[in-house]
């Protein structure tokens, strides 16, 4: 008799699972490696909390397509080694559908094997070049290449008829790809690097650099690095007196950086995504409506500024709601739909990708910004 | 012209720098000569220095003076709560087991600051404004004017303690021989108390004047306390000139070797220097020779 009982309550509790299942499709899985942690977590922190802000409002409006959105954020801490370990655990344990980040080039080389193994499409918000040159077939990016940023700079300066610069670079990741591009497009823009000096990621003081620059030809100085190095840089600039124009990278474009280097700051030219001067940008511009929208939101959720880090996993969410929203719920129809996204606007530039081009953007994706007044001025 | 004007500025550069690493590695002998232990702590209260300061100024609106004495306040407080919960329970505890203790502190302080603060780098106001002073072609700011006063005060201020009061002297002694100090009448555990107080005000004194040239953040205590240590060892452990002249000498090079060798050298020529001193001359380029160091 008791043994008939628990027979019936195990029949109905398993329908009753059953039925829940049915009902309701579950969760569509979505991975997340980001730098929360560790030297990298500029990139990170602003990453997970755009990429967990966007996720929560998609599913507060009922999901894709019915579908509701699990996004599972694992903190690689900068560390290529924990990266891979995040990986596999996403691929094989969570069993997602798509990975966004990670937030670091030297992250997503190292997962990119992986991915590719596997065949799951892969979003990452790191602007190295290598990561999509050559074109990998599950690999795509939202950051802009520092190529493009480049470009963007070197066209500026053969307008204002300056050809001789001085460049100062970091000398990790971010600055030597920085110093990469430079050197190889100088000649394409007939610009003559007087000279080419670098400094720590932690050095206090680069007045010795700057003054081999002061003694040289230049016309123009190009610093290339990120927070706080290049704000240590323009102090340093004004401390020597030194009068020539000061360029930066998109690396410093952040109101961080005008904080930091103080009145140094003031004049300084940069390429730099349109999110620090959405409010300046004309109506006409496609980017303008999910720019406003993303730094309005930002700042309601986190009481800070949202910038163009976290605007890469923004992109990469929406990038991969669009394509979920043709259908795609597979991670092989999910790569088929990103890669024939075409004029996206979105945070970082205007997307559109193929089969030859999964970085998506070209130099339009930069404007030209000066500090004018301790704040960020859009160069017409 | 050029390159004799580029040298002057180099050798600038190099001595406000290693003004601040002499004052660093200041903090470094006191504690060592009046108990032995090298505290790598030191590089975090440089840190809290101006750490504190920055949080004052920017979050409680304090204006400068009463943020520097309430962060060197606050500092001296924490290094002496570190020496009372850290240092003085282990008894007879060995000089390199207290060293590996004050790296874990150091790795404590800095994660708490962390936590209080967050990661980012904040920016300190310069004491008199940030327009340079032109010397002979070269440049230099007046919060640079302000290390190297500081400097000489604090060094001046130490030399007069040490040598002449008598707290001052019974702190020697305990670095002599700590028994026979006890034995003459000398609260030994007070000096040592006292040696934390006086190095941990000394090192966030360090990071306020420096804060408003380098900025600061949670983790800049590593680098300045290496590059303090280097000094010291330079010096000879010395609470005197020999640091002084360690500091000095330490930035000197380093922007020396910056200038004519490469700037990717910098960090690299410090410790070769501290390297080679510690095959060398472990006794220090100032330094006495004892026949037992540990």
């Amino acid at each position: 008799m008791l043994r008939n009982i628990f027979k019936i309550i195990f029949v109905l509790f398993f329908s009753v699972l059953m039925a829940g299942v049915v009902f309701a499709a579950p969760p569509l899985k979505i991975g997340a490696l980001f730098s929360v942690s560790g030297p990298a977590s500029f990139l990170g922190e602003p990453e997970r909390n755009t990429a967990e802000m966007m996720v929560a409002d998609i599913n507060k409006a009922g999901g894709i397509k019915g579908r509701k959105l699990e996004l599972i954020v694992y903190d690689t801490q900068g560390d290529a080694t924990k990266a891979v370990q995040a990986v596999n655990k996403l691929i094989k344990d969570d069993k997602v559908v798509a990975i966004i980040g990670p937030s670091t080039t030297g992250d997503s080389m190292a997962v990119i094997p992986v991915v590719e193994k596997a065949e799951i499409p892969m979003i990452s918000c790191a602007a190295g070049i290598k990561i999509t040159d050559p074109v990998k077939k599950w690999v795509f990016k939202t950051a802009q290449n520092d190529a493009l940023a480049v470009m963007k700079l070197y066209k500026y300066l053969q307008k204002q008829k300056i050809a001789k610069v001085a460049i100062l670079t970091v000398s990790d990741g971010f600055g030597s790809s920085g110093r990469e591009q430079l050197k190889l497009q100088s000649k394409e823009f007939g610009m003559q690097i007087t000279s080419d000096e670098t400094y720590g990621p932690k050095d206090d003081d680069m007045t010795v650099q700057l003054t081999k620059i002061r003694d040289s030809q230049a016309q123009a100085i190009i610093c290339w690095g990120t927070n706080p190095g290049p704000a240590k840089v323009a102090r340093n600039v004004k401390q020597l007196g030194i009068k020539l124009p000061l360029f930066m990278s998109h690396g410093v474009s952040s109101k961080k950086f005008i904080e930091l280097a103080g009145e140094g700051a003031e004049g300084i030219i940069l390429p730099s995504g349109r999110v620090i001067v959405a409010d300046q940008l004309p109506k006409s511009d496609p980017q303008k409506k999910a720019l406003m929208n993303y730094v309005n939101k930002y700042k309601e959720n986190y009481k800070v500024e949202g910038d163009h880090f976290g605007g890469h996993a923004g992109d990469a969410v929406m990038l991969l709601k669009r394509a979920i929203e043709q259908g795609a719920f597979t991670p092989a129809a999910i790569r088929d739909q990103l890669e024939k996204t075409k004029k996206f606007a979105g945070i970082g530039g205007t997307f559109s990708y193929s089969p030859q081009d999964h970085a998506g953007l070209t130099s339009e994706a930069f404007v030209l910004v000066q500090v004018k007044q301790g704040d960020w001025k859009l160069i017409k | 012209m050029d390159s004799s004007r580029q040298l002057f500025q180099y050798i600038l550069s190099g001595l406000s720098n290693g003004a601040i690493y002499a004052l660093i590695g200041f903090g470094f002998a006191i504690i060592y000569n009046s108990t032995g232990i090298i505290n790598f702590a030191q590089g975090e209260f440089v840190m809290l220095g101006g750490m504190l300061t920055v949080f004052f100024l920017t979050v409680l609106h304090l204006p400068l003076i009463p943020a520097i004495v309430l962060a060197i306040l606050i500092s001296t407080i924490v290094g002496i709560s570190f020496e009372r919960l850290a240092i003085r329970p282990l008894k007879n505890a060995k000089p390199l087991s207290l060293i590996i203790i004050t790296i874990g502190a150091s790795i404590f302080i800095r994660g708490a600051a962390m936590l209080i603060w967050g990661k980012d780098t904040h920016a300190m106001p310069a004491f008199s404004g940030n327009d340079p002073l032109y010397l002979a072609g070269a440049t230099i700011l007046p919060q640079h004017l302000w290390i190297f006063a500081v400097t000489i005060l604090i060094i001046i201020a130490s030399r007069i303690f040490f040598n002449y009061s008598i707290i001052g002297k019974a702190m020697r002694a305990c670095s002599y021989n700590s028994q026979a100090a006890s034995l003459v009448g000398i609260n030994v555990k007070n000096m040592v108390l006292l040696s934390f107080a006086i190095s941990s005000a000394i090192g966030s004194m360090a990071g306020i004047i420096i804060a408003p040239l380098t900025m600061t953040s949670y983790d800049v205590g590593i680098m300045l306390g290496l590059k303090g240590f280097c000094a010291v060892i330079i010096g000879g452990m010395s609470s005197g000139l020999g640091t002084v002249l360690g500091g000095l000498l330490l930035g000197l090079l380093e922007s020396l070797g910056a200038g004519f060798i490469s700037a990717s050298y910098k960090d690299a020529i410090a410790f070769i220097i501290l390297l080679l001193i510690l095959f060398v001359r472990p006794e220090g380029l100032f330094g006495k020779k004892e026949s037992e160091r540990f």
